[in-house]
């Protein structure tokens, strides 16, 4: 018998196969060094981060199956890798001084965060329900353990047990939902999936309905989409910043392509029915996100609602369905994980000048920080109202985009709610503001410890890419036009 | 031969079984369990499918669930022994310092 074994490919998987060797590599050398020179396993894994990112500039143009067609590199994936790198990077600078005075294990955690970013990476090209759910678990997978990594804090085992028992939970309904949808169509393949419904239409059984259905309740909880979002206040809060930094930005991205790629290519056909589904989700998680949100004195608890209603504007985009829709949905979560790591870096700083385990979560520890801190409290200042969408800053261009996008697709009520919402949202956002540069700090004096450069660089960049990406957005508006249009196309 | 149906309904109820376990249930090690069950009722729908289907896929898939449904265990239960150091409780509902 003769045996064919289709052709590997593995150059299109290079950004990924870079990033897990990394881990493994980090993992080993780990191993041998003492413990107080750890902390200097942040530079391998930021090396090996920044070598994918430079695979992904070679790679640029392709559109290739690999792996017997389980994975696809694209355009859509490769852009999307990118932002996901970027978050790994930006996590990376922020831990190489915040890891080590926690007292996380440094080894085991930059070797975590790179399979966990290997995960996402994965997520991004899998166009078969498999590799969508392996993916799936091993960012997963390697996030439970990263958020209870902190083990003197018995919040971060809490958030760890939170976290995987809904985490699981949502897999099991994903599963299930990727079982029933196998049943009916009798392949895994998405793109066969589309086929499927092109011929069937809405006449589709019941439980391909339903398989939908349970699919989209597995990627609500991913991206954390209200009513699936109870676990994210709480995993947030718990976890160390740096982990939450990274896993606000990465998990959104990664989710938004899986369901991205499962709505726009594998049921496009049901297109008319889960327009609707999206639309109402995607009100809810705005208005929800951002009413929870006003009443949190607790920085990370509110950056957590916060991200919540941001998940649900970029749902705005999706759920436009079109090209300007997507086109939105990508700038958007480039310019949102710049904002959103850059203002959890921010509490990193701030815990680092305070003296409590819990020093710079709570709104009052900013207070007086622009006296004494101006760089940082400027930093967060550009943060918060590039996140409230304060032109020129890049958030306010990512949401006119959004909200432009379902004009364009006739859900003019989505866009205006998504307004409402933001000037809503303003109201928290410029709290934190008037904190910093209104208030006196009171009582304690400011313990005067410099901040790590690696952090102080990782917090600059990201306040400047809000600004130039504001001014400038050409660049990244064409790199995402090239990736849409490859995708639809056209 | 058993018709598809039975297995389905089957592993639709085990699935059941397995989210309201996990939704009523206290206990981290019986809430571990209520996972598995969830994983294996879909394990058992991606077989049957497969049987009948004539298509290998939902076998393969089926296993590599396994493998998956290890791991996640494996991490949860290390959780839990670690949570089980701080509080000497596997009750969750002891789980209370994160609210608001």
């Amino acid at each position: 018998m003769e045996i064919s074994i289709a052709p590997l490919n593995l150059l299109a998987i290079a950004p990924q196969i870079v990033v897990s060797v990394t881990a493994l590599v980090v993992l080993l050398v780990g191993l041998f060094l003492p413990e107080e020179h750890r902390g200097r396993i942040a530079w391998p894994s930021l090396a090996g981060v920044l070598i994918a990112a430079g695979l992904l500039y070679y790679l640029w143009d392709r559109n290739d199956l690999t792996l017997s067609a389980m994975l696809r590199t694209d355009g859509y994936s490769l852009f999307l890798n990118l932002i996901i790198l970027i978050a790994a990077a930006l996590a990376i600078l922020f831990s190489v001084d915040y890891a080590g005075r926690v007292r996380l294990p440094r080894t085991e955690y930059y070797s975590l965060l790179l399979l966990s970013t290997t995960g996402m990476m994965l997520m991004t090209a899998a166009v078969n329900l498999i590799t969508l759910f392996l993916a799936l678990e091993m960012l997963s997978i390697a996030l439970y353990v990263l958020v209870g990594l902190n083990r003197a804090e018995q919040r971060s085992g809490e958030a760890a047990i939170k976290y995987l028992v809904l985490g699981a939970f949502s897999s099991g309904f994903l599963l299930y939902g990727m079982a029933l949808v196998y049943g009916q169509v009798g392949s895994m393949a998405l793109d066969d999936v589309r086929v499927h419904l092109l011929s069937t239409g809405s006449q589709s059984p019941v439980l391909l309905w339903l398989g939908l259905g349970l699919m989209l309740i597995g990627f609500g909880f991913k991206v954390a989409l209200v009513p699936f979002h109870m676990w994210t206040p709480d995993v947030y809060q718990g976890a160390p910043t740096s982990v939450t930094a990274f896993m606000s930005a990465g998990t959104k991205v990664a989710g938004f392509a899986a369901l991205g790629r499962v709505t726009l290519v594998a049921f496009s056909g049901l297109q008319n029915v889960w327009i609707w589904v999206l639309a109402v989700l995607a009100a809810l998680t705005m208005t929800i996100g951002n009413l929870a949100a006003l009443r949190q004195t607790n920085l990370k608890r509110m950056l957590a609602y916060s991200s919540i209603a941001h998940a649900g504007y970029v749902l705005v985009g999706l759920t436009a369905a079109n090209r300007t829709g997507l086109d939105a949905v990508f700038f958007y979560l480039f310019i949102y994980a710049f904002m959103n790591t850059g203002a959890f870096a921010v509490l990193i700083a701030a815990h680092r000048l305070g003296s409590s385990p819990v020093a710079g979560e709570n709104l009052d520890d900013l207070a007086g920080l622009a006296e004494h801190r101006p760089w940082l409290a400027a930093a967060m200042a550009l943060l918060m109202f590039s996140l409230t969408g304060v032109p020129p800053l890049a958030g306010f261009l990512g949401k006119l985009y959004l909200f432009s996008a379902a004009v364009e697709a006739g859900l003019i009520w989505l866009a205006i709610l998504g307004v409402l919402n933001s000037v809503v949202s303003a109201y928290y956002y410029l709290r934190v503001v008037v904190t910093m540069y209104m208030r006196d700090k009171k009582g304690a004096e400011v313990v005067p410890a410099p901040l790590c450069p690696a952090l102080q660089l990782g917090i600059a960049v990201a306040a400047i890419a809000t600004v130039f990406w504001g001014l400038w957005p050409a660049s990244i508006l064409n790199l995402v036009t090239i990736t849409t249009r490859s995708f639809f196309g056209g | 031969m058993i018709p598809a149906s039975y297995y389905l309904i089957l592993s639709a109820v085990l699935f059941t079984i397995g989210a309201v376990g996990l939704l009523i249930r206290r206990n981290a090690l019986v809430i571990l369990m209520s996972i598995e069950m969830m994983l294996n009722a879909a394990n058992l729908t991606l077989v049957t499918y497969s049987r009948f289907l004539e298509n290998i896929d939902g076998q393969v898939f089926a296993l590599l669930v396994m493998a998956v449904a290890a791991a996640e265990v494996a991490v949860g239960l290390a959780i839990i022994v670690s949570f089980v150091r701080h509080r000497d409780t596997t009750d969750l509902d002891e789980i209370n310092l994160l609210k608001g």
